[in-house]
């Protein structure tokens, strides 16, 4: 299973990114192997609008399985759960601690976006 | 004659300065009235015309057949605005974002896209002996709205010697320029505040790259000089009028009243405007002649 994490960082103890849409990186995680790869999210940090759409296409490029977060926009939902991607909610300081929270049954499921859409 | 009247700051005067500039007009021909504060219309609640009709405002977006779709995404990467996304090897069409370009269905090889209409507003014609008034009002829930901007501008009088007052948006964004384009003089309205300021600035650089000749009309004004005047003086604005800070103006505008018609100090005033403009554009001409 794999599994996308916003960070700050390029490593398990970096900050978790508490936005989805202009997170500046993501952490793909293996639950399998133990093993992950970063992949970056520049692009959107200053992308007019579609930011959380945009997001939701790279991330699955990644072909991941669940995608963990604080906030989720309805446009970023509706992508990411089209293609049968799991979305939890989950509060964390570290990606690290996000996944800890998974693998511990922690992270609450979403069955809907939890934010609104923010575009100017 | 086009006037829009444009402010950087919200909450300065714009449509105060529309309804009684086309009230103190209309005495001597039709005057047309184009609310383009679409996303906040409020010049009808002070202007009461014949309601003519309601006509819907729709934007071109992509509708796409999945059948015929070959999953090549071609779409995807032409789109801009991040309207198209590619789920599961197929494009997902969000039309909030499109801006109706068009280049998705001309890249589509197998021609799996086509425009369909996709309603975003409405524009509503009232018209008297007095006013042509049209009104734009964008759907909530749309993030676009200069497609609705420019429905409403269809409306401006062909005759050039009619006078047309644009009542614009605030701040110096796409929504104002579509509003500002094509207008043959730009009031802006402030106040002698640090914040008036600072937002008169960013309009008359919006107004100077657009190379519209402009005037200032300061509001709630206490003192002279103020600030404004300062700044005007400064940058060889001109200033057109001070309208005084004044608590039975304040009463009738809550009220939905237009001020000419209770406060002869005001009318005056008002009256000084499209002449004062006239010289101006008169100056602008020669000056080009030379």
């Amino acid at each position: 299973m794999k599994i996308a994490i916003p960070s700050k960082g390029n490593t398990l103890d970096a900050p978790f990114d508490n936005r989805f849409g202009r997170a500046e990186n993501f952490i793909i995680y293996d639950l399998e192997s133990n093993e992950f790869k970063v992949i970056s999210n520049e692009q959107n940090l200053t992308a007019m609008q579609g930011a959380g759409i945009q997001t939701a296409q790279n991330v699955l490029r990644e072909k991941v399985d669940v995608v963990l977060t604080a906030n989720c926009g309805p446009k970023a939902f509706q992508v990411l759960n089209q293609a049968g991607v799991k979305i939890y909610n989950v509060e964390a300081d570290t990606v690290k601690e996000a996944l800890d929270k998974f693998k511990q049954d922690q992270a609450k499921e979403l069955d809907q976006a939890n934010v609104e859409g923010h575009w100017a | 004659m086009i006037i829009a009247v444009a402010s950087g700051k919200g909450g300065t005067g714009k449509t105060t300065l529309t309804v009684n500039l086309a009230r103190v007009l209309m005495e001597k021909a039709k005057i047309y009235v184009l609310d383009c504060d679409v996303e906040e219309p409020n010049v009808h609640l002070f202007l009461q015309v014949q309601k003519i009709e309601d006509k819907i405002v729709n934007k071109s977006v992509p509708e796409l057949e999945p059948e015929i779709c070959s999953g090549c995404l071609e779409c995807v990467k032409m789109c801009q605005f991040n309207a198209l996304v590619e789920v599961k090897a197929k494009p997902m069409v969000f039309s909030e974002l499109c801006h109706s370009c068009g280049g998705c269905v001309e890249v589509c090889p197998n021609k799996a896209l086509t425009e369909k209409d996709f309603p975003i507003g409405k524009v509503s014609i009232y018209e008297d002996e007095r006013y042509v008034f049209v009104e734009g009002r964008l759907d909530v829930g749309q993030p676009m709205s200069p497609p609705v901007i420019k429905a409403v501008k269809k409306h401006l009088p062909n005759d050039p010697k009619a006078i047309a007052i644009i009542d614009a948006p605030p701040g110096t964004s796409c929504p104002v320029i579509a509003s500002l384009h094509g207008a043959d003089f730009i009031l802006l309205v402030t106040e002698p505040t640090p914040f008036g300021l600072h937002d008169l600035d960013l309009a008359v650089k919006t107004v100077k790259e657009l190379k519209i000749p402009m005037g200032v009309v300061v509001n709630r004004v206490q003192a002279i000089p103020n600030l404004i005047t300062k700044y005007c003086t400064q940058n060889q604005i001109p200033l057109l009028l001070h309208l005084p800070l004044d608590q039975e103006a304040a009463r009738l505008y809550s009220q939905g009243k237009i001020l000419v018609d209770h406060l002869p100090e005001f009318k005056e005033k008002f009256q000084t405007i499209v002449p004062k403009i006239q010289k101006i554009l008169q100056e602008v001409q020669h000056a080009n002649q030379n």
